[in-house]
């Protein structure tokens, strides 16, 4: 049980003030941009919900949107049973162990433009060794700069090759909780290899593919820079997520108002699916 | 070596591919790398390293990356540590709305915020300085700082905190030399993690800087767009990029194994 303590709120201060400092101020000046128009000049009026109701019925968002749900859907539904897959094979003690996680932890550690650069290097059609192996070994027609379907299937194994660890990691810390005991109990009473996993592996791990989801839904939804080193948003635009479309309309054509009004649309489905996750997912617990 | 552990071997050997290549890049020549394919450095070079080694443009880009990554998971973890244990060991008004408007900042894409962290941190006088960043970074370490550690603290038995308050140890003490080293295995995962983010992120990074903290992954799409493209340079800068992370993924190696574990991460 946990007591009440209403001077707790004082530990809780300095993150308070830090975080809402960082959060607050920006999202207000958001708030503030998406009702107003401006020539510049710092002369701005006031605009209302238009810019809302002009994104919001524009087809150029739609697609955006329908592009980045489709990347998160299927970086998803590899990532997470990649992970566990990984996870479940990895082994439990030994030299092994750290040399597994640290190889598998190094690509988190990369910066993410570092990450586009790459994989651009690599995917280079006679110069990288995946674009030359695709285009003259398996003689496969590989460039992604023309074809969408190979600058889709790019930027979809560049994520997996990045963050498939992170399920991989969060997964294999639940594993590791779990006590011997079970295991043997499980063998005493015959238990096959997926009923062990359905019955015991699984339920140990909820809590941390909880975790893993929304940090990859999050992650994901919002990914950015990755996608822009490497493909552009192109060929055309064909890979330009939600993201890539946002700094586009705001720093390449200056709309802010527009902008800011697309942002605040953008965080809020955010919040709302990582909210439907969050409460499907916990719905079980005590 | 049982049949099972193929699939992590294939799955590293996987993960180590690209970044041979980058590897392999940085150590060709830009006439070799241009002329077509090969598998191993032909002619090994040195010239690309020896660049960003004299070049004090390229090498206080890693200078600066270090000074504000370490200034914010020092901060992150300091004021995330006293917050995390009034999660994990008191309720209080409002507690649960406070948590989850937090964790909500992760939420908030990095591209929204980048014009409007411009104009906050020059107002402040703050712009282009190794704070700046540091403390925008804050964004998304603090709540996940406080997430990873409340975890750890709540898997400590309140017996502890109690005793030592029979002992006669004050809040502060007790906190300072019992608490934290219970759980220093969560201290050294959430400092990984605030690490791990503040390394790896750069649009905020980018826009809050201009020259006196420029960080190294804004150095390297400088260089690369007005030098015309050099890969091999590129490709050094970028390997360059990794060894920070490979050597604080070293020392907490064994940390993440348990540490998760512990916690109820």
């Amino acid at each position: 049980m946990k007591t009440e303590n209403q001077k707790a709120w004082f530990f809780v201060l300095p993150v308070l003030l830090l975080v809402a400092f960082n959060a607050l101020i920006p999202i207000m000046t958001v708030v503030n941009y998406s009702v107003q128009e401006t020539f510049g000049n710092n002369l701005f009026f006031w605009q209302g919900l238009d810019w809302f109701e002009q994104i919001l019925r524009s087809e150029r968002f739609h697609a955006a949107l329908g592009r980045q749900f489709l990347f998160t859907f299927l970086i998803l539904i590899i990532e997470v049973p990649l992970g566990v897959i990984i996870a479940l094979s990895m082994p439990k003690k030994g030299i092994w162990v750290p040399v597994c996680l640290v190889t598998m932890a190094l690509p988190m550690l990369i910066p993410w433009n570092v990450v586009g650069a790459m994989w651009n290097i690599f995917t280079l059609p006679e110069i990288g060794l995946l674009g030359y192996f695709l285009n003259n070994v398996l003689g496969i027609t590989y460039d992604m700069t023309q074809n969408p379907v190979a600058a889709w299937a790019t930027i979809i194994i560049m994520d997996v090759w990045h963050w498939t660890s992170l399920v991989v990691l969060l997964s294999y810390a639940g594993l590791v909780s779990i006590p011997d005991a079970y295991y043997q109990a499980a063998k005493i009473d015959g238990a096959s290899p997926w009923k062990v996993f359905r019955y015991i592996q699984l339920p140990k791990m909820k809590t941390v593919l909880t975790i893993a989801i929304l940090l990859r839904f999050m992650d994901s939804f919002n990914i950015y820079t990755e996608p822009f080193v490497l493909t552009g948003g192109g060929p055309g635009n064909s890979t330009t997520l939600l993201s890539i479309d946002l700094v586009k309309i705001a720093l390449g054509q200056f709309d802010l108002g527009p902008a800011a009004a697309m942002s605040l649309i953008y965080f809020a489905i955010t919040l709302l699916v990582s909210w439907l996750f969050y409460t499907l997912m916990t719905k079980d617990d005590p | 070596m049982s049949k099972r552990s193929i699939i992590p071997i294939l799955y590293i050997l996987f993960l180590l591919l690209p970044i041979y290549w980058l590897v392999a890049m940085s150590f060709k020549t830009t006439n070799e790398i241009l002329s077509g394919f090969s598998l191993f450095p032909q002619t090994v070079t040195l010239d690309n390293y020896r660049v960003i080694f004299t070049d004090p443009s390229w090498y206080w880009g890693y200078i600066n990356s270090i000074i504000y990554v370490s200034l914010n998971t020092v901060i992150s973890v300091t004021v995330a540590l006293p917050a995390a244990y009034a999660f994990s060991r008191y309720s209080f008004l409002g507690d649960k709305t406070l948590f989850f408007w937090l964790l909500t900042n992760r939420m908030a894409p990095a591209a929204v915020f980048a014009l409007p962290f411009f104009q906050l941190y020059s107002s402040v006088g703050l712009f282009d300085t190794h704070l700046a960043v540091a403390l925008a970074h804050c964004l998304f370490n603090i709540p996940l700082a406080v997430w990873i550690l409340e975890g750890f603290m709540g898997g400590i038995p309140k017996e502890l905190d109690e005793t030592a308050y029979v002992d006669g140890y004050s809040f502060p003490r007790f906190f300072v030399t019992i608490f934290i080293p219970t759980i220093k295995a969560g201290v050294g995962v959430a400092a990984f993690f605030c690490f791990m983010f503040s390394w790896v992120e750069l649009l905020l990074a980018k826009t809050l800087t201009a020259v006196a903290a420029k960080p190294i992954a804004a150095t390297m799409t400088k260089t690369a767009s007005s030098a015309g493209y050099e890969l091999g340079l590129l490709a050094a800068a970028g390997t360059l990029t990794i060894i920070p992370g490979a050597i604080v993924i070293y020392f907490v190696r064994n940390y993440i194994a348990k540490g998760f574990a512990l916690g109820r991460v």
